[in-house]
């Protein structure tokens, strides 16, 4: 601890120590008023507004602060501060708050450090996991008028709902059963071509599309003109090709449920083809000589060897697939709204948060997703835990 | 001897293992017409967004494949469409806007929080860990109503801080685990070294820790930015469907309803919200496959 008087000479630890917590005390207060500024929604125009008064551009300054001008310069240059106030300010916070800790007694620097890095991360949680959560659970109890704290759960048991509920399990099975089926059939049968990596990468490129443009490109598929029109959805032309009608596959149930199911199969069966393809490959070599030699064909070398030996990354991808599809929204929100009876829980959520305005409800719904995905969630980690993987 | 000879054994057990050319063949055939399946849907709009109105809605876009080369079939005009008066372009920047953050700020709460639940011995370590995996288990839903309340009194709503620090929060657990499973994995003895070194814990954790762990962390970043970047619940709750901020897949959604019979606009708007996460997606392929074997399968 003599370092700080002798000083100079070397690279000056005594200033360092006093540096930095500044710095954190000036990072606290840029995140503050960076923050601040940020929360604005009109933060954009203010900002450049003020940056063109300081450069001397009135005109370009007023324009901004009556909503026109250079409104997508003002949004770049928002995101720019805000990155750095952001990023900047929080390792400042940090670094300084490390070396305010740094000053204190040794034996209480042991126990005040692990905090400075959790800290932020549990706040986080804290505010936007754990409390919604439990608010949540409270919500989906409160009864507006009466004092019927089941009400809202009753109220789901009408059929309307349940028509959503089998609509969800509907998804939950056919959708999860098909993606890994069908990834662990590709797995199968790309593990045994060249250009392996090159078929896979078509598998696997929608995983890049959001569920949104994943719909766009379906309904077109879908597409839909009446009869003796030309069609220009890939369908309903192979359909009027074969010499059927032309089916308007979206507005028709039961089939639009499962044209529906087919968007997030086309999704996800490369993400099952991944983990199974990883695991096939992981399968040793000995294995499946030894399996040759005794005479296995390669169908039952495939479903009577291979499969039971990769049965842990199997209930993997069918898990994480599962709970994708239980809590799915976008597609069924884009393609029908909800309507020609395909509506699923987390779809009924949205409008009853921001159509019907019956948030009670809403927290019910959104409860009983919890309560779906539990179960898959417990399989998913017992699962990993089985292989070895302490989480 | 027996060494060397391995993979001599290894590769020619491979080849044993793949089937006679006779067989190989329908398997070839099998396997490019599932490439070709699983492309069509995308060839179709990527096709139609560069044919005019008329056309898209008078031939199947597989017909151009008769004609290639005719002219004036294909232009760019969609796309002037889509990205001027439609509002694309808007989009694309808040977008931009969104998920740049919204993808470094998490990873350095995490990274940090990783190490500590890793290398340091504290009171509660285990059980605040068990929290946080805990939570991957609660879906966004639960979150949704409280915080959108919670906006409302603060005035959070339809402003980018707020989608941030939602963004933030949520990509958490996810973030911390993985990085969890890869850094308690480095060697004890680089952390006991640094400990005698006289290094203190932040600058472990950035001269050694942070460089180690660039491959789970680009792993991590590639996953969020194609999780913030396709997000449509989050951005809609939050953000809401006006003009100003909303990102590309609201605008999407919103252009679905108003135009959703016009073709022409639909493609190339889906287009224009795919063209980043596909080409980051190609380029970084290898990746965000280990991320994804991370995230589930092994540490």
């Amino acid at each position: 601890m003599t370092e700080g008087v002798t000083g100079q000479a070397q690279e000056d630890p005594g200033l360092r120590r006093y540096l930095l917590p500044v710095l954190a005390i000036l990072g606290i207060v840029i995140l503050a008023v960076g923050l601040r500024v940020l929360a604005d929604p009109r933060a954009s125009q203010s900002l450049l507004a003020f940056i063109y008064d300081i450069i001397g551009n009135t005109a370009g300054a007023d324009d901004l602060r009556r909503g026109a001008g250079d409104l997508l310069l003002a949004k770049i240059v928002l995101a720019g501060v805000a990155l750095v106030i952001g990023v900047g300010g929080m390792w400042l916070i940090y670094a300084g708050v490390s070396a305010i800790v740094g000053l204190l007694p040794l034996r209480l620097q042991e126990k005040v450090y692990p905090w400075v890095f959790v800290v932020p991360a549990i706040l986080l949680l804290g505010t936007y996991l754990v409390y919604p959560a439990i608010a949540t659970f409270i919500t989906s109890f409160t009864d507006g008028t009466g004092g019927d704290p089941l009400r809202h759960y009753r109220e789901l048991t009408t059929p309307p709902f349940l028509a959503i509920f089998r609509n969800n399990l509907i998804w939950l099975v056919v959708g999860t059963l098909g993606s890994v089926g069908l990834g662990l059939a590709i797995a199968g049968l790309v593990d045994r071509v060249r250009r392996e990596a090159l078929a896979k990468t078509f598998i696997f490129l929608p995983l890049a599309i959001s569920l949104v443009g994943a719909s766009v490109i379906w309904r077109f598929v879908y597409a839909w003109k009446p009869e003796g029109l030309p069609q220009i959805g890939l369908a309903n032309a192979v359909v009027t090709g074969l010499g059927g009608d032309p089916v308007p596959w979206v507005q028709t149930p039961p089939i639009n449920t499962y044209a529906l199911i087919l968007i997030m199969i086309w999704l996800q069966t490369g993400f099952a083809m991944v983990i199974l393809s990883a695991a096939i490959k992981g399968v040793s070599v000995e294995i499946i000589e030894a399996a040759r030699l005794d005479g296995a064909s390669e169908r039952q070398l495939f479903f009577g060897v291979i499969v039971p030996m990769i049965r842990g990354s199997i209930i993997t991808a069918a898990t994480f697939i599962a709970i994708a599809i239980l809590k799915i929204f976008d597609i069924v929100y884009v393609m029908t709204g909800g309507r020609f009876d395909t509506d699923v829980v987390a779809n009924r959520m949205f409008l009853e948060m921001f159509q019907f305005f019956n948030d009670g409800r809403a927290a019910a719904l959104a409860v009983v997703l919890f309560l779906a995905v539990l179960p898959v969630m417990v399989v998913n980690v017992r699962n990993l835990r089985g292989q070895g993987i302490g989480a | 001897m027996t060494a060397p000879a391995k993979p001599v054994e290894r590769s020619a057990a491979r080849q044993a293992y793949r089937p006679a050319w006779f067989t190989r063949t329908p398997l070839r055939v099998a396997v490019i017409g599932i490439c070709l399946l699983w492309s069509l849907p995308t060839l179709g709009i990527f096709v139609t967004s560069f044919r005019n109105p008329i056309d898209i809605n008078t031939s199947g876009w597989w017909e151009v494949f008769l004609h290639p080369f005719q002219e004036g079939q294909w232009s760019l005009n969609n796309y002037t469409v889509v990205l001027g008066s439609e509002g694309m372009l808007t989009a694309f920047v808040n977008s931009l806007i969104v998920t740049i953050p919204s993808t470094i700020i998490p990873i350095t709460i995490a990274a940090f929080a990783a190490y500590a639940f890793a290398w340091i011995r504290f009171p509660g370590r285990t059980v605040l860990f068990a929290v946080v995996v805990g939570l991957l288990v609660v879906p966004l839903q639960m979150a949704l109503i409280p915080i959108l309340r919670l906006y409302g009194d603060l005035g959070l709503y339809g402003t980018f801080l707020g989608i941030w620090l939602a963004h933030t929060a949520f990509g958490l657990p996810l973030a911390i685990v993985l990085l969890y499973n890869f850094i308690s994995q480095l060697p004890r003895d680089l952390f006991e070294s640094a400990a005698i070194d006289g290094a203190t814990h932040f600058q472990t954790f950035t001269r050694l820790v942070l460089p180690l762990s660039v491959p789970a962390l680009g792993a991590f970043a590639i996953f969020q930015f194609l999780w913030v970047w396709n997000d449509l619940l989050i951005a809609l709750v939050f953000l809401g469907p006006g003009v100003e901020q909303r990102v590309m897949p609201t605008a999407l959604s919103v252009l679905v309803g108003n135009r959703g019979e016009q073709w022409h606009i639909l493609t190339a708007g889906a287009f224009v919200t795919m063209i980043l996460p596909l080409v980051v997606f190609l380029l970084l392929q290898r990746a965000f496959v280990r991320g994804i074997l991370a995230g589930s399968v092994k540490s």
